[in-house]
């Protein structure tokens, strides 16, 4: 049977890894080499690292920063974060990425989703959807760009189902609304998205309890949550959320 | 000396940092007179296997070549599709054709979600020399679209279950192959990868 999959996140920043309060508020987490070492170690699922100042287009650092972190992490590897063009994911992939995430860019330009997955194969295409519950509307959320600083008028379920027709092999969604607060992920957001496309759905933000990520993977029918405070600052270790997934008739990768 | 095939298709990256965190003396190369001085063969790939067909038709038969003399040969993910006659993706596309069988849809009506993304359970057939020291099964890391039928009865092969009946890994003779990324897949992979050196060298010391 096809497991469930615990992912951390690295949101890295001046080479440190770093987490915020819906991207807001940050704070040190620690080294992204020996974050990522210790995860794979320890039996996460996959590894994200998210360069959350969008640097790739212009910064060789952060290549060089990605082949370190490759260089000891032996789960699959998205790389995300001011990704523009194909070329920057042939770049990524080589310094030793398995899958890129793209964010903005495919707003911008829906193609390059096309593009990137007859180029690389759409099982290294991941599209991020930063979403926000809509004001005033019940069950209706916009999709944010730039770090989720800026909204557009894009609704988030009708774009995971376009992405899916241009190549996307997979989505990262995080809940602008949830990230950082530790107080669960939107499940009803997650739901939706999940039951509009038949590509895995990576529910993001708002992890806090071990109830919480039990109730994304059932209830909100994601098929790997993604969460970076409560691993991070220690609250639970792999060993431990895989545990009581397993506990609670979620099929895991035993650690 | 192991090599690894580089035809522009893939991970070629993931695969080195396998094998050399576990001490393999590795080189990554397309060039024939350094394929036929190894001591075995790494083909590895992500994408689609029409495309990757074309990138290695320029090796195709220096590879069957090798095989045929004997050479330990491991196909990994869109490499080990290469290893069948032929491929349904995007169009028919002739392969190798070192194993019988053939790469297709993984069906999209079962209800599951595509691709076949993440760890799942692989059943070993029994005495499988890449799982040796693993016991019955394991999870590994998936991340396809297509599978292989294999219709080979020479040719012993691990199954995962995903809506279909998936080949898994093979092994034929000198011939392995592994639809799941083993670079990927945590101890359990690297032991795969370990296994895989340990054949190299006992070929090579003619044990």
């Amino acid at each position: 049977m096809l497991t469930k999959r615990i992912i951390p996140c690295l949101d890295v920043k001046d080479n440190r890894v770093v987490k915020g309060i819906n991207f807001l508020n940050l704070r040190d987490a620690g080294d992204p080499v020996e974050l990522g070492k210790k995860y794979s170690d320890e039996g996460a699922d996959e590894l994200v690292f998210l360069d959350i100042t969008a640097t790739i287009r212009s910064k060789k650092t952060i290549v060089e920063l990605v082949e370190k972190v490759a260089a000891n992490v032996f789960i699959p590897f998205t790389v995300g974060g001011g990704i523009s063009k194909a070329d920057e994911i042939g770049l990524l992939l080589r310094s030793g990425a398995d899958k890129c995430s793209i964010n903005t860019a495919a707003v911008n330009n829906p193609d390059l989703l096309r593009e990137s997955a007859e180029r690389f194969g759409a099982q290294c295409v991941v599209l991020a959807i930063d979403a926000r519950r809509t004001p005033g509307k019940v069950g209706k959320w916009h999709v944010t760009v730039k770090a989720g600083s800026e909204p557009t008028d894009i609704d988030a379920i009708e774009w995971a189902i376009k992405a899916e027709k241009l190549g996307a092999g997979e989505i990262l969604l995080t809940s602008m609304d949830a990230d950082g607060t530790q107080t669960g992920y939107d499940i009803e957001l997650t739901r939706a998205v999940a039951e509009a496309v038949s590509i895995p759905v990576i529910a993001s933000g708002g992890a806090g309890t071990l109830e919480s990520l039990t109730e994304v993977l059932d209830k909100g029918k994601a098929d790997a949550v993604l969460a970076a405070s409560i691993f991070h600052y220690g609250t639970y270790s792999i060993k431990k959320t895989k545990e009581f997934l397993q506990q609670h008739g979620v099929p895991v990768r035993p650690v | 000396m192991l090599v690894i095939i580089d035809y522009g298709v893939g991970n070629v990256r993931s695969v080195t940092n396998a094998f050399r965190y576990i001490g393999s003396d590795i080189t990554v190369s397309c060039d024939p007179a350094v394929i036929a001085r190894a001591d075995g063969l790494i083909l590895p790939g992500v994408g689609a296997s029409g495309y990757a067909m074309q990138k290695v038709a320029p090796i195709a038969d220096c590879l069957k070549e090798q095989a045929a003399a004997g050479k330990p040969l491991l196909g990994i993910c869109v490499g080990f599709q290469l290893l069948f006659k032929e491929s349904h993706e995007m169009g028919t596309h002739q392969c190798l054709g070192l194993i019988k069988g053939k790469v297709v849809p993984i069906p999209t009506d079962l209800g599951l979600t595509i691709p076949h993304m993440g760890w799942n359970y692989v059943k070993f057939a029994d005495n499988m020399r890449l799982f040796d020291g693993l016991g019955d099964g394991r999870h590994f890391a998936f991340a396809n679209s297509f599978y292989a039928q294999m219709d080979d009865a020479e040719t012993k092969a691990a199954m995962t279950e995903y809506g279909v009946q998936i080949t898994a890994a093979v092994e034929k003779g000198n011939i392995y192959g592994c639809q799941f990324h083993p670079e990927k897949s945590a101890a359990d992979g690297l032991q795969v990868l370990k296994n895989f050196v340990k054949i190299c060298d006992e070929e090579q010391s003619g044990c």
